[in-house]
């Protein structure tokens, strides 16, 4: 692998791995054309990222865009009753990015599994995204959530629309005193509005946070979630990767697409998640389609942060050979270090900005550069 | 030990929120020698302290660079960070308003002219009372915009009402209540979740106390 490190960056490498390990699991890689009809995205502003899509008029006349997004244009395009799919893609989409508030091209890598998935289905996705995370950076959590849990709560006590809207967005923030005065507003009793703020204040191991979810009563709906996530979490454990996986329940996305589990990958050192998925049963819906999904999407632009000092050394070798004039005995050189698996940079003279670990002067004497 | 990385607002209420901190466990005795260094660092204690300008604390929160920080909520509401919003620490109170000469009278039938640094929340607020505006931003000085009739009102935080005493302006209408707000990056609270728990659960009880 030394050779593919020198030639890979950080993302690429990170692109290679994340496909090898989506085709371990039988996940076949789905390609598609960078252009799709703007009509799809008008029509789903809300899935999308940003609502910014950069469009031009095809030789036909018909409105095309850029792909922002790839997960849209795999629903459109698949069919029901096919049984389980299970597809990954690698491609470029095309956003407007938050900080500088202009259209960037941004590779992402993500997988989508569709059908009549169970809870096998469920279990390995959310593990493939724990896996992921790994191969990005040793230290990862992966946040996982129940929106069934959130929802079923929020129902329980009859929140009106505009309540759920409330507190679900005070629950993203892990805003536990808005949370509670947004259920005051509602009419709630103080024990029912700290029995919903406990979705902000209780998080953490998945042992701790489902027992003590198992003890509330939160309604039939979300008592249901929880025991699925108890079932969920037991799997996962056998798989070895729970202690990577905290439950928190702030992990709320757009209830307008996701339904049941959700989650949020991070790795220390970026300061946004890199992972984001889950079921999306209701965005498959509103494509007419019956079959159930589960997915996610790895966003791989911000990995540049965690790579830097990586590439301390241009090359490993210098040779400088100065007025020496026998090429052959040059080439020869060159040879034996980069059969010995070193890289080499050879020139009359080294230019100073090249940094090397060892230097050769042909013709001089060998100057030791640590 | 991992760093806790604060970023506390410059000022006044940054220093009163750096004795919360103290009493909190995260001393950093340095921070209170008089100087012009901006970053504190107590490596047995295991914290950063750095000075921003507030308006700037909830942008090192979001990219990072901070774990935590402590910024208002007219800062919280205008520029919709993507941070968590952990405690209200009921302090820096003021109320987010709307201001006028003394005798502004409103015009339905025409387009209202509103001078403001917070261009999002007056567009919220206005948006809440399907009113029609025209929005000029400014960056200081705001309370002169209606005088040179620049625009007809302005949005404005109020803490006395003084400095709007003091160049003939009335308050219109108060329609937010603004406070300092504990905020923490959403990755590296889950790396540092301990300690910031620790920090916050000792702050909310110095809240409670005051």
């Amino acid at each position: 692998m030394k050779e593919f490190n020198r030639v890979f960056n950080g993302t690429d490498r990170a692109v290679y791995q994340l496909r090898a390990l989506y085709g371990d699991y039988g996940f076949k890689q789905y390609r598609m054309s960078k252009f799709e009809k703007y009509d799809l995205y008008a029509k789903n502003k809300d899935f999308l990222v940003s609502d910014n899509v950069i469009t031009f008029t095809d030789t036909d006349g018909v409105l095309m865009a850029l792909k922002p997004d790839v997960t849209l244009s795999i629903i459109k395009n698949g069919k029901d009753g096919a049984g389980v799919e299970k597809v990954y893609y690698n491609e470029n989409v095309y956003r407007v990015s938050k900080g500088t508030r202009s259209f960037k091209e941004f590779m992402q890598v993500g997988l989508e599994c569709f059908g009549d998935i169970d809870e096998y289905e469920i279990s390995e996705v959310v593990f493939l995204a724990v896996k992921s995370l790994e191969t990005v950076s040793k230290d990862y959590i992966l946040d996982l959530s129940h929106l069934a849990v959130v929802k079923g709560v929020m129902e329980n006590f009859n929140l009106s629309t505009d309540g759920v809207k409330k507190v679900t967005a005070y629950l993203a923030e892990k805003n536990a005193q808005g949370v509670f005065s947004a259920c005051k507003e509602e009419g709630l009793s103080d024990n029912d509005a700290e029995l919903v703020k406990k979705l902000v204040t209780v998080y953490g191991a998945p042992d701790k946070v489902i027992n003590e979810f198992k003890a509330l009563d939160l309604g039939k709906c979300a008592n249901n979630a929880i025991i699925q996530l108890e079932r969920i979490m037991v799997a996962l454990s056998a798989l070895g990767v729970s202690d990577k996986i905290r439950i928190d329940f702030s992990v709320v996305n757009d209830m307008n697409y996701y339904n049941g589990i959700v989650f949020n990958g991070f790795v220390s050192g970026i300061p946004t998640s890199i992972i984001s998925g889950g079921q999306y049963d209701n965005l498959m819906a509103k494509f007419g389609r019956k079959d159930r999904a589960i997915g996610f999407a790895v966003y791989l632009d911000e990995l540049e942060k965690l790579s830097s000092g990586a590439n301390e050394f241009d090359v490993d070798v210098a040779v400088e050979y100065g007025s020496l004039s026998d090429v052959a005995l040059i080439n020869r050189k060159v040879k034996e270090i980069t059969d010995g698996g070193e890289s080499v940079f050879a020139s009359k003279k080294i230019p100073e900005k090249i940094k090397y670990k060892r230097l050769i002067v042909l013709g001089g004497k060998d100057n030791e550069n640590a | 030990m991992k760093m806790l990385n604060v970023a506390l607002p410059k000022g006044r209420l940054g220093e009163k929120v750096y004795d919360m901190f103290e009493k909190a466990g995260f001393a950093c005795p340095s921070i209170k020698e008089n100087n012009r260094k901006l970053i504190f660092e107590n490596e047995q204690v295991g914290v950063r302290y750095f000075w921003v300008k507030p308006s700037d604390v909830a942008i090192y929160v979001e990219r990072g660079s901070a774990d935590v920080g402590v910024a208002g909520k007219d800062i919280l509401d205008e520029y919709k960070p993507d941070v968590y919003e952990l405690l209200d620490m009921k302090m820096g109170k003021c109320d987010m308003c709307v201001a006028a000469k003394a005798d502004f009278k409103d015009d339905r039938s025409r387009t209202l002219t509103v001078a403001t640094k917070f261009t999002n929340i007056a567009k919220a607020h206005y948006a809440s009372l399907g009113r029609d505006i025209d929005i000029i931003h400014l960056n200081g000085s705001i309370e002169i915009a209606p005088i040179l009739g620049l625009s007809d009102v302005i949005v404005d935080i109020v803490e006395t009402g003084t400095t709007l005493k003091e160049n003939n302006l009335v308050v219109v209408e108060r329609f937010m209540p603004i406070s300092a707000r504990l905020i923490a990056n959403k990755a590296n609270f889950k790396f540092k979740s301990e300690r910031i728990e620790k920090l916050m659960s000792s702050l909310a009880i110095q809240t409670e106390q005051k």
